[in-house]
């Protein structure tokens, strides 16, 4: 427990002090909110989709998590080449507490870092429908980051070096984002398309969010909760193989 | 019962054998050298016999515990300082002792007394609350030094403990080693390039080369077999003259890429 603690502690020490990578991963959904938020806002109202910006910023509050998690988990790369992952390899702690003390620091980061995101969506303009689901949009906000941490840990634990980080960046964070309707509504939706953003993880996140904050959603609260959990579940397990292959 | 014992011990990568059949022991409250040149095995052998890696062949026992049946006593028993840097530089010297304590499950009060003597005696007191990333080679090594020890191991193994450093810090380095092994009794197992280190301090040394012992003994007996005055020729004499390349890792790219990013700043 108190290894798990620390491990935590590391994490969000080490997001605490470097500023530039806090306010660095802002740029994007600031980006998304202000721009698309903006842009696509009166096109979006004559549509007949009403407020866009109410239907934008879980998407972006989603997308923030989801960069923000994928990279504490690709962080590990990190650990293993500073050599700091070898500390914690030889310390007498199952592999698995390492693994999960990890990734419920990067969780809790990605956490923060959506409610910064969520904050800055209120400066633009984003006015969530009720108080009261507030709480169960943050529980929202921590599932989609442990999911994602959780990935990008399993990804990372496979991983030498930072040459294939482009390529997840490329191939994996960006298709995971623009795919899962963060952007736009999943209604009708040319079938190809519907069906990939079926088999993104992060529609579910973003329809989750967008259920609890903006009170409109497409699969239902508990059809996304149950798939986020199940799918936690199974990068949980993946991941946890993975990491304990790591020989260095 | 010895420190460390190892019995006819292989790892192959693939088709690499690169530690092939060896066979020692130290025995407890010894101070022994693995040399060789690089890529000889030593890391590997190391990493074996602290659970990093596992063994192809063989048998090794850590303070009476099979590094891979009983990896948490083996891992229990022994310290470490490793080749490369392994410190976190985004925390503090304490914060970096503080959360090594607490793998190591050391209780609450007994951590914080420990910590407070061991950054006196590495010399780092002063400056236990700044972060890593400003510490030169010398003072990182040193709170390395310190966190290896902190949990009281039987056996301290240091990897190339002193390179890099010059002549003063290695002299002191050499200083706490040798207290600590005269006073807790700890049993040392280093490597190093400096043959002389070797010489001064072991006991005991075993000369690994293309992943087998090829000598072991005492400096004395090694120079003598060479029928070399010094240990440096004796080395020679037995390893040859030729220079062994290592196939670079990603980690010496990473490790070349942040030498030339940090330039100046790392004194």
């Amino acid at each position: 427990m108190k290894t798990i603690y620390v491990l935590w502690l590391r994490q969000l020490k080490r997001y605490v002090r470097s500023r530039s990578r806090m306010v660095g991963s802002l740029g994007q959904p600031a980006l998304f909110l202000f721009a698309l938020g903006f842009g696509f806002g009166p096109i979006f109202q004559r549509a007949g989709g009403g407020n866009y910006m109410n239907f934008l910023a879980p998407g972006v509050i989603a997308q923030g998590i989801l960069f923000t998690a994928i990279f504490s988990g690709i962080e590990l790369i990190w650990d293993r080449q500073f050599g700091f992952l070898k500390e914690t390899l030889v310390a007498p702690v199952p592999r698995l507490t390492i693994m999960f003390g990890r990734t419920l620091g990067g969780a809790t980061i990605a956490t923060l870092q959506g409610f910064i995101v969520f904050l800055l969506a209120l400066l633009a303009g984003f006015r969530p429908v009720s108080l009261a689901s507030l709480p169960a949009a943050f529980v929202v906000m921590f599932l989609i980051s442990f999911l994602f941490t959780a990935l990008g840990t399993a990804i990372a634990s496979t991983l030498q070096d930072f040459q294939g980080f482009q390529l997840i960046m490329n191939f994996l964070v960006m298709p995971l984002f623009f795919l899962s309707g963060a952007l736009f509504p999943l209604q009708g939706l040319p079938g190809p398309l519907n069906l990939i953003a079926s088999l993104d993880p992060l529609t579910y996140g973003v329809d989750a969010l967008r259920s609890t904050l903006s009170h409109v959603s497409h699969f239902g609260l508990t059809t996304d909760v149950s798939v986020l959990c199940a799918l936690t579940a199974i990068v949980l397990v993946i991941g946890s193989y993975l990491f304990s292959k790591i020989e260095i | 019962m010895n420190a460390v014992e190892v019995k006819n011990l292989s790892k192959k990568f693939g088709d690499f054998i690169a530690v092939d059949n060896i066979s020692f022991e130290v025995p407890h409250g010894e101070i022994f050298a693995f040399l060789g040149p690089n890529g000889a095995g030593k890391t590997t052998t190391i990493k074996i016999l602290t659970t990093l890696l596992q063994r192809t062949s063989g048998e090794v026992m850590i303070n009476g515990f099979d590094p891979v049946k009983n990896q948490s006593e083996v891992r229990k028993s022994f310290g470490i300082v490793f080749q490369d840097p392994s410190l976190d530089e985004e925390l503090t010297a304490f914060e970096n002792l503080e959360f090594h304590g607490i793998l190591y499950s050391v209780p609450k009060q007994l951590r914080k007394k420990r910590i407070n003597e061991l950054l006196e005696i590495v010399e780092l007191g002063d400056r236990r609350n700044d972060l890593v990333k400003t510490f030169s080679g010398g003072m990182r090594r040193r709170l390395e030094i310190a966190r290896g020890l902190l949990h009281h191991p039987k056996i301290f193994f240091l990897d190339e403990p002193t390179v890099g450093l010059d002549p003063q810090t290695r002299n002191q380095i050499w200083q706490y080693i040798q207290n600590l092994n005269q006073s807790e009794k700890i049993t040392i197992f280093f490597t190093t390039h400096y043959m002389e280190e070797a010489d001064r301090y072991a006991q005991q040394i075993a000369i690994i080369d293309h992943g087998k012992i090829i000598e072991q003994g005492t400096t004395e007996s090694l120079k003598k077999k060479t029928g070399k005055d010094n240990l440096e020729d004796a080395f020679l004499a037995l390893t040859g003259k030729t220079i062994r390349d290592e196939k670079a890792s990603a980690t010496d790219h990473l490790r070349m890429r942040r030498a030339l990013w940090r330039g100046t700043s790392r004194r």
